[in-house]
């Protein structure tokens, strides 16, 4: 192409931008690597200097992959005498490899309950946040309420104030209803604080549909409830899938309510996985294990909704 | 099918009277047309009629019932927006589908798939049938609309002008298509437009709106010839009917002003009129002429050539008269 265009970048620009997103896109994937090779080393060379970055050499800067990160993570362990160990041959290859620390697995650790309480905790919580929201939103776009714009400032004032603020009177609150360390208090908590973000992103996408596709439908024998369904739903599911993304990574990553409010029960991950402590100091690539087993999940979620995301992450730019 | 009748009929949004006291009967099988400018009340009346707004008094009857608290499902009213309110989600099957497989109706699934069938190709869109609505271009889409209404067999079809975004030669097709239909199936039709040629093509009946007011309800012809003001004389009519004073002319002065359409104009003897230009449209002359400083166009034989500037004679035939309000004097 030789004749210069407004709307077309030019190869040299297309080349610069491109360099620039994928040094940056490295950049902040270094953290995430570290960890992911973190969870693969053992103590020794987690925390040797100089740093060992290299899966498998024999050269400086090389180390030999292990399991044995994991295998602390999933696992309680017991150290035994030489005799004991001696009677009793390694069963499998997770104990072989806690054996040359002369221990014995003697059952399984708290992280797989921790992380089971995060999947119920979080997408419980953005499912009830997201099914909610869209119901009042979708009120608040299309029906006459008195106070509208009122409430809905109401709703979002819910979010002006660090939750440390509501801290402890929600401790005592919860404690008095019976709720505290429960699964069913950890969801409407959580739920409670993503909707009015709920509300106020579907509200928009819900405004972005023009009304007459409702209207066709009542006119086509619909009631308005299945026309909302029918019509106005299938439409919105870039916003539902948006808005069920921002959800869930903030439930998901909840710290400071967790901590304050769970203990043996309905604890998730986030303060579990520092409490995972080893044998002479922290246990690094056992926590390291478990953090890039936590971002697993949102992970393939936002890949899973990707495609709505990327449409809807621009909402309001490209309405047709 | 059925009648529908409007009893004293009003609607404001806020300070706005839309629609204002309308009464009036459509008959079983009749094809009305309402005719009015942009704000007249037009689509107003329709979404009133569908129960898509709701009354502020007088009440609607469809088939004799009162549907005042009717939802517009259990009205049973198909409608054709303007604005074609396609599905975007669907395809144009699916859209076409809808309606039949309403809670109400519950089409089997064959018979959707025969009545589909048979309305894209009134519609000349068999081939785009498979398409997502979004994937037309905005004379597809008008036809999709028109077809959603018309694969229901509902008491009326309300229709917001549904030929408006096609090019003149589909519109002029589905002109024909739609007074087919009609004289067919005999459906019951109230239809929207500002286009007069629809109007006198296809309706049974006019129903002109002023202001939200329906001043005048007859026949195309009625309408036509006897026209009640000067305001419904401008609605139908291409050129439009020239309004003038009647002094201009000898004789009979029984109302001060005159209107004379544009056939109704004799040339060879009477009063001067000079030629401003001639427009040739194939089929006819339009001649733009000054009288005393008033402009006059009138249809005149496609053969003859007129020279600007020149002065021809010209009278009246059978003139309208009207007062100094526009209200036509008898």
């Amino acid at each position: 192409m030789s004749s210069f265009s407004v709307t077309e970048p030019t190869n040299r620009t297309k080349w610069f931008a491109g360099t620039l997103v994928i040094a940056y896109a490295l950049i902040t994937m270094i953290p995430l690597v570290w960890i992911g090779l973190t969870g693969f080393k053992s103590p020794a060379d987690a925390i040797s200097y100089p740093p060992k970055y290299v899966i498998g050499s024999d050269s400086e800067a090389g180390f030999q992959p292990t399991l044995e990160g994991y295998v602390n993570l999933f696992t309680t362990r017991t150290r035994q005498t030489q005799d004991y160990l001696d009677a009793n041959p390694p069963e499998n290859w997770a104990d072989e490899i806690v054996r040359q620390y002369d221990m014995v697995i003697v059952g399984p650790s708290k992280f797989g309950e921790r992380f089971m309480n995060s999947v119920i905790i979080g997408f419980g919580s953005t499912f009830l946040s997201v099914f909610l929201g869209t119901l009042a939103a979708y009120a608040f776009s299309r029906f006459k309420i008195p106070l509208a714009d009122d409430l809905l400032f109401f709703i979002l004032s819910t979010r002006m104030m660090p939750p440390i603020a509501v801290a402890i009177p929600i401790f005592l609150m919860y404690r008095q209803l019976g709720l505290s360390d429960t699964h069913l208090g950890m969801i409407l908590l959580y739920t409670a604080v993503n909707i009015s973000l709920a509300v106020w992103l579907l509200k928009s996408f819900i405004d972005g549909i023009p009304t007459e596709y409702e209207e066709a439908a009542l006119i086509d024998g619909y009631t308005r409830f299945q026309a909302f369904y029918k019509v106005v739903l299938p439409q919105a599911a870039t916003g539902i899938a948006s808005t069920a993304i921002f959800c869930l990574i903030f439930a998901w990553n909840e710290y400071a309510f967790a901590v304050l409010l769970t203990t043996a029960n309905a604890q998730t991950a986030p303060p579990f996985i520092p409490t995972i402590i080893g044998i002479g100091g922290l246990d690094w690539p056992a926590i390291a294990a478990g953090v890039t087993l936590f971002l697993l999940p949102v992970m393939i979620f936002t890949i899973l909704l990707r495609k709505h995301l990327l449409r809807g992450i621009t909402f309001g730019a490209v309405r047709k | 099918m059925a009648e529908v009748s409007l009893k004293n009929v009003s609607k404001a949004f806020g300070k706005i009277v839309a629609v204002d006291d309308i009464s009036m009967t459509i008959e079983d099988g009749a094809f009305v047309v309402l005719l009015g400018p942009t704000g007249a009340g037009k689509t107003t009346t329709l979404r009133l009629i569908s129960g898509l707004e709701k009354l502020d008094s007088g009440s609607v009857f469809i088939g004799g019932r009162d549907v005042g608290n009717e939802t517009p499902a259990q009205r049973d009213v198909a409608m054709v927006f303007q604005q074609y309110s396609l599905y975007p989600h669907l395809t144009v099957r699916d859209n076409l589908a809808f309606p039949l497989r309403s809670p109400i109706l519950k089409t089997p699934e064959d018979v959707i798939a025969e009545k589909i069938q048979k309305i894209a190709e009134v519609l000349q869109i068999p081939h785009k049938l498979d398409n997502k609505a979004t994937e037309l271009s905005g004379g597809e889409m008008q036809r999709v609309s028109i077809g959603r209404a018309l694969v229901r067999d509902p008491s009326i079809y309300l229709m917001d002008e549904p030929l408006s975004s096609l090019d003149a030669k589909l519109r002029a097709d589905l002109r024909v298509e739609l007074k087919r239909i009609h004289a067919d199936l005999g459906s019951t039709l109230l239809y929207v437009t500002h286009d007069q040629i629809e109007a006198m093509t296809m309706a049974t009946h006019v129903g002109v709106l002023e202001e939200g007011r329906l001043v005048q309800y007859g026949t195309p012809k009625d309408i036509y010839e006897n026209p009640s003001s000067v305001y419904v004389a401008s609605r139908l009519g291409l050129p439009r009917i020239n309004i003038l004073p009647s002094e201009l002319f000898p004789g009979n002065h029984k109302a001060p002003q005159i209107g004379l359409r544009p056939e109704n104009i004799k040339q060879g003897d009477g009063i001067d009129a000079k030629v401003m230009r001639a427009e040739h449209l194939g089929d006819q002359t339009r001649l733009h002429l000054e009288v005393a400083g008033h402009p006059v166009t009138t249809l005149t034989d496609p053969h003859q050539d007129y020279i600007p500037e020149t002065t021809i004679k010209i009278s009246p035939l059978n003139p309208l008269y009207f007062d100094a309000s526009g209200a036509r004097v008898v």
